[in-house]
């Protein structure tokens, strides 16, 4: 059967890894490239990388960092951050990325979805959703702009939708969760796993090896990410796999 | 020279630079004049079948293909490229494949033999079981490959080396003669991957006959 997949995510700001990451022996840690070989070695299945630059100029190095990306990386990885149309998708999937993520933009215009998925095919498709709980409504919203904007979507309505508008996988982050290192936020992702057909990729709230193991067990995951743990050696991909493996997850 | 089929298709790059790694010499091309010179064809793939097809039909690549199967020369088709070496598809309405090997391509039931539902596409890492020998598997160890798929092949089961299982057996490395296909990324699936491709290149480059 197919394994559970650990995905390491990188934040890059014009053309560098930011966040640090504090690692002996890297002769550069700002490097995308030299960062991306050293997860692929620890045993990443994938990457994904965010590009959080602001300007038109960063937009530009993004694709650069790409083409320099998949010349050395044999895993796949998928680009997010500032994709917006059928031009920017094209530009980074023929720089060598696997899949682009679409968030604000899929929810601005819906239709980019579909036209992406045609275009390229649903495999290079993710739709990345923001979701936090609302006591009132009793359910998780979709929240838009890095989190600063919400919508009236629930977190599961919007999966199915951009599931049926051609989205080849979900990338699911819990605003509740992120950053909290107290786990992966179980009953979102089961939620949502359970309502859509393609594979769900959870972010937001690893801590430690453990937490894997939730996100794969009771929260129904495909996948898994984390940036920070990883980034600041709190644990290693090596490690999360050997834990998973000695409980029985399948895992490469 | 290995020539890689440029018509437009998915992610030559991450192909050409797999081989640039293994130190191949490669080009790509959309003439049918150029790449009947290639000492071995890579037809590579991402998207839908029936687009695939019009594109091979309307640069004249369909017949070039056909013709360079029966030279007897390595054709290795990957991913979408594996199942355009079929007989038909039904992705995306009916289309003619290539007809180089024998079954049809068919989408993922999303429902296995006991009624569990799984997810379709067949996305990930899973891990290949071999079946009739082939030199491409020579020297590798049955290991995980990176598999982004939603059709898979139904075929005979003479002409599969390698499958996954995935809700049904899903034929991963189909060969007859010196047509082969692997419906995984082996330029995404890590060493295995690069050994899987090194294989093919040392066929290209060697006088067996396949």
């Amino acid at each position: 059967m197919i394994t559970k997949r650990i995905i390491p995510c990188l934040d890059v700001k014009e053309g560098r890894v930011v966040k640090g990451i504090q690692f002996l022996g890297l002769r550069d840690a700002g490097d995308p490239v030299e960062l991306a070989a050293f997860y692929d070695r620890e045993g990443a299945d994938e990457l994904v990388f965010l590009d959080i630059s602001a300007s038109h100029e960063g937009r530009k190095t993004m694709v650069e960092v790409v083409k320099s990306v998949a010349a050395s990386l044999a895993i796949p990885f998928t680009v997010g951050g500032g994709i917006n149309s059928l031009e920017d998708m094209k530009r980074i999937l023929r720089a060598g990325a696997d899949k682009v993520s679409l968030n604000t933009a899929a929810v601005v215009n819906p239709d980019l979805i579909s036209e992406g998925a045609r275009f390229f095919g649903t495999q290079c498709i993710v739709v990345a959703i923001d979701a936090k709980y609302d006591e009132e409504i009793g359910t998780w919203m979709v929240y838009t702009h890095g989190g600063r904007a919400k919508t009236d979507k629930t977190a599961v309505a919007w999966a199915q939708e951009a599931v049926k508008r051609g989205a080849g996988e979900i990338l699911l982050t819990s605003m509740d969760s992120d950053g909290e290192k107290q786990g992966f936020n179980l009953e979102l992702t089961s939620a949502v796993s359970n309502a859509v057909s393609v594979p769900v990729i959870a972010s937001g709230g690893a801590g430690n090896a453990e937490h894997f193991y939730d996100a794969f067990s009771r929260g129904k995951a495909d996948a898994a990410l984390a940036a920070s743990i990883f980034h600041y050696k709190e644990t290693s991909v090596k490690e999360v796999k050997n834990f998973l493996l000695s409980r029985g997850v399948n895992i490469r | 020279m290995i020539g890689i089929v440029d018509y437009g298709m998915g992610n030559l790059f991450s192909v050409s630079k797999a081989l640039e790694r293994l130190g191949a010499d490669y080009f790509m091309s959309s003439d049918p004049e150029k790449l009947a010179e290639a000492k071995a064809i890579l037809l590579p793939g991402v998207g839908a079948f029936k687009d695939a097809m019009d594109q091979l039909n309307s640069l004249g690549l369909t017949p070039f293909l056909k013709d360079y199967a029966v030279s007897g020369r390595p054709l290795l088709g990957i991913c979408l490229g594996m199942q355009l070496l079929f007989e038909n598809s039904n992705e995306y309405g009916f289309a003619e494949g290539l007809s180089l090997l024998p079954g049809t391509i068919r989408h993922f039931p999303g429902v296995d033999a006991e009624g569990n539902s799984y997810k379709v596409p067949h996305m990930g890492w899973n891990k290949l079981k071999y079946q009739v020998p082939s030199p491409l598997l020579d020297g590798i160890e049955e290991s995980h490959v990176y598999f982004v798929h939603s059709y898979l092949a139904k075929t005979d089961s003479e002409i599969i080396n390698a499958s996954a299982d995935y809700g049904e057996e899903v034929p991963a490395i189909v060969s007859r003669n010196n047509v082969m296909g692997m419906q995984f990324h082996p330029e995404k699936s890590g060493e295995t991957g690069m050994a899987l491709l090194r294989n093919f290149i040392n066929m290209s480059e060697s006088k067996v006959t396949l």
